[in-house]
């Protein structure tokens, strides 16, 4: 839920969406959004994002070939005007390949971290915060799924979801990520609540899910944006080895993860271009995503000052 | 003056200093730290001397670098501080000693009192241990002799069964137990000078009159003098000799104890004293106190310029363009640092009248008799019990805490009823009690009559429009992270006011209590002490409530802010017609400003009354107690006074006595005969009035009244 969640690329909302209806008086997202844009690297990274976005979902109209047509003629061949990023052994067009992975690794990566960091910071915070039996319910599941070996579960469950389409990717990450930083945000939530401001809160009579969303996620946000960046680059590469597993991605679809993996082999070699390309797509998406978490993180933090006027 | 015992005293110490050669002399002190805004100068010239049997008070408020300074002469800056001047003991030059060195003057020639006893002993060893290893460092003493004189230094510090308690570790100890075993290694090697920073600030008061008596005791065993570092006036009234005003890294005034308190010369010191509450005021004459405007200026890149100027009700052209020296006004006279002291010596300038006395408008409710105002607030034998569980897995009941036991109360309209007791007396809990709005453990709260007990979620939450909280802690109790304008609408955005009509209230509410509407878009750290609680207020006040409880709103801050708090208090109480519950562990603050007063001990009320008689004629042995542990800020009337020193801590509220739950530290108990002892043992006194009083009740079988203030 409440997390920095960056869908479509468009501005960052701060206080995400969750269970209690966003703030409706702006006082504060707009002064956090004032003090993200003083940040100039924040910026970058959000704009860069949006190129991503564009290149992803536009940049097909570049070339004429699709990213599962193979041009026979020019197999293994270095990047061209006709195939910007060269040919793999199959004559597949890299340009296309990157763009059409993108698409699909864009989405994975940024809604399994928001899935995951939302999860963990709503049962997390709510574990927390009402304690009792909530607590004890929320840990125990979250143990439960510490316990349990996630790849081992993903291979179980894998031959119910052969063959159906690959958005079942998001949950099915998200599912097995979200237990460690659940309980970080459960141990910071602790403290959190015994501060004097939530009490505060409380006797005015303002709702737990308020508080939580108000008071008790702001001021846990920086483990949760750190979260949120690392685990974007990690969906992408889990989906990927998921996609090696026989479930999710698989041929002819690609996603940015595949065509990694596919051309990692060729690193060190004279066909270099098959993984320089698509990587540093990748280091450019988590380079854009991380400027924008610190900005986010300068931007909620008073104490930092990075989003302060100079 | 009128006391020819206390000019006798006077004129020791004055004849000492003037024949003595000074054990401690500071010259020109100065300490430097490097910062990224610039160098912050945090002391800038202090000198002083302190001469055998001496006690120098250095006063100042947070900031004023105090305690850098009596670091520097102990050599415990960190490494980044610039120091210069001279620190000399008995002839030799401390600064620039190796650490070494330094080494084996600390603890030996100079011996410090920390302020935090808990953070000051090593959790992981025995008292006793640590007493000995402050012993045999400096000492070539045996086993069994460091031992001896490590007993009988715990009894020359008070501590009751020296041998039992030798082998405890710091956390079986109370605070002021604590503090005793800080002193008692502090005269282990027989000190020439003991330096003792805020040693009280953390205790309850009937505690640090305890400490203060220990420390005198240690000072006439030793002979040592003390460097006493606090911002509390009433403290060094009575405990020092000579007193050092600081005031942004600078004294600013110095001389004898009397001097400084009775012909004060700089326009801060005479602020400091007007802004302090005071016990002894009487109720007809309570005014309001002078608070100085303004905070203290930055010390990075400090102009020269008096650095009070801003703050300053006298300031002249001269002010502005260069700092005053440390001269006397006249022969015979103290020095200060202000341009303007020959004119507040002569008299051109009335030194009560430095400080405009602000005006505060009398409550139209005032008028009206206390039993024909509405009851605004009522408690009824309010219950708070904690089960003590023991065991892992089958958790079983072993004890019970009683946090609250039994109290009852009334706010009527426009009032305010001050609950003082000493720190886990159970003034906190109460007030969560009340707040929770919620049926409690027994007994009842009513807000306006209406119970809290039988009220739906809805009514429960109009309820809360009444009845708002301001804490303690004015920096705990704001979130960090959220606007300050965001905070005061907080209140009013849950009662479903609309974003456009709850920003014109916050402007309103920052312009009530004295801030700017361009505030509202500022986080909370950007604010000072005083503003920060000036914030809370805001926030308490949003939804027009009629009741607002102060949960030692003061306490946090800073003297001359406090003065400021307080005066906005009163005016909004007047101005609003609220009605205060005012919890406070600081007796002066509640004699100002309250109108009753109720006195807490382990969970129960054990006096009540209108603040008058409960302050001029306390009947309970306690609340006795608890007013002469107060110092005065009045060096004549602090040296007359006798103090009633208790016995002990405050036992636990999980082990309650039988009877009267005071007994065992009374002293009256100790002087009634065998008869009247079994009737505080076995009968627990009720709560009755006073014969003769319209409002003041106590819980004592043997209520007496006593003067003590």
């Amino acid at each position: 839920m409440s997390i920095p969640i960056i869908d479509s690329g468009q501005t960052p909302d701060v206080l995400g969406e969750g269970p209690a209806a966003p703030s409706v008086q702006g006082g504060r997202a707009r002064l956090v959004w004032r003090r993200f844009r003083r940040n100039r690297l924040a910026m970058v990274g959000l704009v860069g994002l949006v190129l991503l976005f564009v290149f992803a979902f536009a940049g097909g109209h570049l070339t004429h070939w699709g990213p599962a047509d193979n041009d026979f003629l020019n197999t293994q061949t270095g990047p061209s005007s006709d195939h910007f990023f060269g040919t793999d052994d199959a004559g597949h067009d890299m340009f296309a390949q990157t763009v059409s992975g993108m698409q699909k690794s864009l989405i994975i990566g940024l809604f399994v971290a928001a899935l995951s960091t939302g999860t963990a910071g709503l049962l997390g915070t709510a574990a927390a915060y009402f304690g009792g039996w909530w607590d004890r319910a929320i840990v125990w599941l979250t143990d439960l799924f510490l316990v349990v070996p996630s790849l081992l579960m993903l291979i179980i469950l894998s031959p119910y979801f052969q063959g159906s389409n690959w958005i079942i990717l998001i949950p099915m990450i998200a599912l097995f990520n979200w237990m460690i930083t659940s309980r970080v945000v459960r141990g910071m939530t602790l403290t959190v609540r015994e501060r004097e401001f939530v009490r505060a809160a409380r006797y005015m009579g303002v709702p737990s899910w308020t508080i939580i969303r108000r008071h008790i996620l702001p001021n846990i946000s920086s483990i949760l944006i750190v979260d949120f960046t690392l685990n974007v680059g990690a969906a992408i590469i889990t989906e990927s080895f998921l996609s090696f597993l026989g479930f999710g991605i698989r041929t002819p679809d690609v996603s940015l993860g595949t065509v990694i993996d596919d051309g990692s082999n060729f690193a060190s070699t004279d066909q270099w271009y098959l993984f320089v390309f698509p990587a540093s797509f990748l280091v450019l998406l988590i380079l854009c995503v991380n400027f924008m978490g610190d900005g986010l993180r300068d931007a909620l933090d008073p104490n930092s000052t990075g989003g302060s006027a100079r | 003056m009128s006391h020819p015992n206390d000019e006798l005293l006077i004129t020791d110490a004055a004849g000492r200093a003037e024949t003595g050669v000074p054990l401690l002399s500071v010259r020109d002190l100065h300490v430097t730290f490097s910062s990224e805004a610039g160098d912050v100068r945090a002391v800038r010239g202090v000198s002083y001397d302190l001469h055998p049997g001496e006690v120098l008070g250095i006063v100042g408020e947070s900031g004023s670098g105090k305690s850098v300074s009596s670091m520097a002469v102990l050599g415990l800056l960190p490494d980044n501080a610039r120091v210069t001047g001279s620190v000399q003991l008995a002839g030799r030059e401390l600064l620039g000693l190796s650490d070494r060195a330094m080494s084996k003057v600390r603890g030996k020639d100079i011996a410090m009192v920390f302020q935090d006893p808990l953070s000051a002993l090593t959790p992981v060893f025995t008292v006793g241990d640590q007493i000995i290893e402050a012993l045999t460092v400096h000492q070539n003493l045996g086993k069994e002799a460091a031992r001896k004189r490590a007993l009988e230094l715990l009894d020359v510090v008070g501590i009751p069964d020296p041998q039992r308690r030798f082998k405890n570790f710091p956390h079986e100890f109370s605070g002021g137990m604590r503090q005793r075993v800080m002193i008692a290694m502090a005269i282990a090697n027989d000190p020439k000078v003991i330096l003792c920073d805020e040693p009280t600030t953390a205790l309850d008061v009937t505690i640090q009159a305890q400490i203060l008596e220990a420390l005198k005791n240690a000072q006439a065993l030793t002979g040592a003098a003390i460097l006493m570092i606090t911002h509390d006036l009433g403290v060094v009234a009575g405990f020092a000799d000579k007193v050092t005003v600081m005031y942004a890294g600078r004294p600013v005034e110095s001389g004898a104890v009397d001097e400084i308190y009775y012909r004060p010369r700089m326009p801060y010191t005479i602020g400091l004293l007007g802004s302090i509450p005071r016990l002894d005021e009487s109720s007809e004459q309570r005014r309001p106190l002078t608070p100085i405007e303004g905070t203290p200026p930055s010390m990075v890149g400090l102009p020269d310029a008096c650095p009070f100027v801003a703050r300053c009700p006298i300031a002249v052209e001269v002010c502005h363009s260069s700092e005053p020296e440390l001269l006397p006004a006249g022969p015979g006279s103290h020095p200060s640092a202000c341009h303007r002291r020959a004119d507040l010596a002569g008299g051109t300038i009335p030194v009560d009248g430095v400080f405009p006395v602000p005006k505060i408008p009398a409550a139209p409710l005032d008028a009206l008799p206390r039993a024909d105002r509405a009851t605004v607030l009522e408690v009824k034998g309010l219950h708070k019990h904690f089960p003590l569980m023991r065991g892992a897995v089958f958790k079983r009941r072993v004890g019970t805490v009683r946090a609250v036991d039994g109290i009852s109360f009334d706010i009527r309209e426009g009032e305010t009823l001050g609950l003082v007791g000493e720190s886990g007396c159970g003034k906190t809990t109460t007030l969560m009690e009340i707040l929770e709005l919620v049926a409690p453990q027994a007994g009842s709260v009513a807000v306006f009559g209406r119970e809290a007990a039988n009220l739906s979620g809805r009514e429960r939450m109009e309820m809360r429009k009444d009845i708002q909280v301001v804490f303690q802690d004015p920096m705990a109790s704001l979130d960090p992270r959220m606007p300050v304008g965001e905070a005061i609408a907080e209140p009013l955005r849950t009662h479903g006011w609309s974003a456009e009509k709850s920003r014109a209230r916050v402007e309103e509410l920052l312009k009530l209590v004295g801030l700017e509407p361009y505030h509202a878009e500022r986080f909370p750290r950007e604010f000072s002490g005083g503003q920060r609680q000036r914030i809370c207020v805001a926030r308490a006040l949003a939804l027009n409530p009629k009741v607002v409880i102060l949960d030692e709103p003061v306490s946090a801050l800073d003297v001359s802010i406090q003065a400021g708090v307080i005066n906005l208090l009163d005016e909004l109480r007047a101005k609003l017609g609220l009605s205060y519950l005012f919890v406070a562990h600081d007796l002066s603050v509640v004699r100002h400003i309250a109108d009753r007063v109720a006195v807490m001990y382990l969970g129960r009320i054990v006096e009540i009354g209108d603040v008058a008689s409960v302050f001029r004629a306390p009947s309970h042995p306690y609340t006795q107690a608890l007013l002469s542990a107060i110092p005065l800020p009045d060096p004549h009337k602090e040296r007359e006074r006798t103090r009633i020193l208790l016995p002990g801590d405050l036992p636990s509220p999980a082990n309650v006595p039988s009877g009267c739950r005071f007994r065992d530290r009374c002293f009256k108990y100790a002087s009634l005969n065998a008869a009247e002892q079994e009737k505080c043992r076995d009968e627990d006194p009720m709560i009755v009035a006073r014969p003769g009083r319209e409002d003041h009740a106590t819980a004592c079988h043997f209520a007496d009244a006593l003067e003590v203030v």
